[in-house]
């Protein structure tokens, strides 16, 4: 089984996000870089599949250089065998869309049953790469996947929406993207660090993979950022007095029901 | 010429999801502002009967596409069906509820279209004879304006922050046959979850318990059935697994925007204010005053949530009754 999961570097959720100067971006010199939590799961179920029936784990991404050093030491330390990274100036500051179209692009020239995304990046929060990658490739996409099993030739997953869990079936290849709940990713050991050091990663640029530069990249994006603004702040928070728990709730009811009327 | 606002809409066993409504009324105000027509598509088995429902929102036309395949959704199908309309119909604006079954499908609908798509789209305002989408990045961290250069423009609205209104229109309704094409994801089953818990995203009231729980949720679960409202969970909770990843609020989880977000012993970390900073009225309790979520509150009580919520909980009854 060719197992390739698609990854994304993003800052830390713990991180403050501040605006750069030009309004349209942000600030990237004091972020804490991580791999996306969604990929990680990822990377996770890519693992067990193959633990249990074999096969290779191909990391994907699309990204500044400084990324390879992260599927080295997260990802390939959990457990993959090898990356590619598609690094190329003309790439950067592409939309969902546009990364979407380098990533199929890429998957093109290599072997693939089954490609793991995650449901989400959590910087820009589009939910879109791996439907879009799914769709440029014309096979099936199952998303927001809890649970998953393959058996001759086919994955059946089970995913949560609202009010109920719906049951998916599809021949490989296929692509599903995970939900929190699928696995828990383990944590990194020291023999798979050392081992991680040797396998190796391929640094590609587009004209590698053979993609036209005027179908990605900032320039010809569909989705345009016009500004970025931090979200308004509240009024400084009223802390509600008195003497016993029974009084404070007393006064709060009344306030959410006959001031800000949400009760 | 790409022309009018087209709603995708998405109806459950013959029952429109709210966020049908909100879509259709958001397409009303925008196809007004652009002076066009507003087109509303229903997709479904035996679903002819409701789709005269959304002429009250200001419906112009009302494609119908009735048929025993398109009885559960189906990326597939439904993408078929939806790309051949919108193809022949050129519309300018494609508008969908960014539900679990939206963003599945707005995201392969938008590749196929080669269109751009605005996820999670909060607000659509008209600058300069040009669409400006209003969306949260970084869970919340980042308000966004964005633009889009396709045509069609998607926007995949938010579930429970744009405004239904009723604006009663006179409306044409078409049958439109369906053509569904190769299904590569099938559905087996559909196992509906016991009980009728509300969903966290779509809540008007979410009750969230943090750490300060110690993993006790009973009075955090009585508070938001009394309420009508979801609970939550903060990492922490989820990380010890006093509750269901399901629960998660946060930027690594679910981003809510309800009227009401009551915060029980959540101390309030930078991925989790995220996640929850766009609702209406924020409400914390906590024992430490210094503790961050009182910085993101509208309402705090400084306590223990031992005795507040139960406290909470009795007065809510008594004005109930």
């Amino acid at each position: 089984m060719e197992i390739v999961v698609l990854c994304k570097q993003v800052p830390d959720t713990e991180s403050l996000i501040q605006i750069a100067e030009d309004g349209v971006s942000v600030k990237t010199g004091s972020i804490k870089w991580i791999i996306n939590p969604y990929d990680e799961i990822a990377v996770e179920e890519a693992l067990r599949i193959k633990e249990a029936s074999g096969g290779t784990v191909t990391i994907l991404s699309v990204g500044h250089q400084r990324v390879e050093k992260a599927i080295r030491t997260s990802l390939l330390a959990m457990g993959a065998d090898k990356g590619i990274l598609i690094s190329d100036p003309l790439a950067e500051n592409s939309d969902a869309l546009g990364t979407a179209k380098i990533l199929a692009a890429a998957l093109k020239k290599i072997p693939y049953d089954l490609i793991i995304a995650g449901q989400r990046a959590v910087d820009q929060d589009n939910y879109q790469v791996g439907s879009a990658v799914a769709e440029l490739l014309g096979i099936p996409q199952i998303s927001q996947v809890i649970k998953e099993e393959i058996l001759d030739g086919k994955i059946r997953c089970h995913k949560a929406i609202e009010g109920a869990t719906v049951v998916l079936e599809a021949s490989l290849p296929a692509l599903f993207t995970t939900q929190r709940g699928l696995n828990e990713p383990r944590y990194t050991s020291l023999p798979q660090i050392m081992k991680a050091k040797k396998k190796p990663i391929d640094i590609k640029t587009l004209a590698d993979i053979g993609i036209d530069p005027e179908l990605v990249g900032d320039r010809n994006a569909k989705v345009k950022v016009k500004s970025l603004n931090l979200p308004q702040s509240r009024k400084a928070v009223k802390i509600i007095e008195g003497d016993s728990a029974q009084e404070k709730a007393a006064v709060l009811v009344k306030l959410l029901n006959e001031e800000v009327k949400v009760i | 010429m790409a022309e009018g606002v087209l709603i995708i809409t998405e109806q459950r066993e013959g029952a429109f999801r709210k966020v049908t409504y909100e879509s259709v009324s958001e397409g009303r105000r925008i196809a007004d502002y652009l002076k066009s027509s507003l087109t509303a598509v229903v997709l479904g088995s035996g679903i002819e009967k409701i789709a005269n429902e959304l002429e009250k929102y200001g419906t112009d036309n009302i494609l119908v596409v009735d048929d025993p395949s398109l009885s559960e959704y189906t990326t597939d199908a439904y993408t078929n069906n939806l790309a051949d309309i919108i193809i022949a119909r050129e519309p300018e604006l494609i508008i969908i509820g960014a539900s679990i079954q939206g963003k599945d499908l707005s995201a392969r609908l938008a590749a196929r279209l080669d269109a751009g798509l605005a996820m999670e789209c909060t607000a659509i305002r008209l600058d300069k004879n040009e669409l400006v989408y209003a969306r949260q990045m970084y869970g919340g961290k980042i308000q966004a304006d964005i633009t889009i250069n396709s045509t069609p423009q998607i926007a995949a609205i938010r579930p429970n922050v744009m405004t239904i209104l009723e604006t009663p229109k006179s409306c044409r309704i078409e049958k439109i046959a369906a053509k569904v094409g190769e299904i590569k994801a099938s559905v087996i089953e559909i196992n509906k979850d016991a009980g009728d818990k509300v969903e966290l995203t779509e809540a008007d009231i979410v009750v969230s318990g943090g750490r300060g729980t110690g993993g006790d949720f009973e009075a955090i679960e009585e508070l938001a059935a009394v309420l009508g409202g979801a609970v939550g969970g903060s990492r922490s909770a989820i990380d010890e697994g006093w509750r269901p990843h399901s629960d998660q609020v946060g930027q690594t989880g679910k981003i809510v925007s309800p009227n009401l977000y009551i915060a029980c012993g959540i101390s309030g970390a930078i991925q989790h204010l995220a996640g929850m900073s766009a609702s209406k009225q924020i409400v914390a309790i906590n024992k430490d005053p210094e503790a961050p979520i009182f910085s993101k509150a509208d309402f705090g009580i400084v306590g223990d949530l031992f005795e507040v919520v139960p406290a909470i909980i009795k007065d809510v009854k008594k004005l109930r009754s």
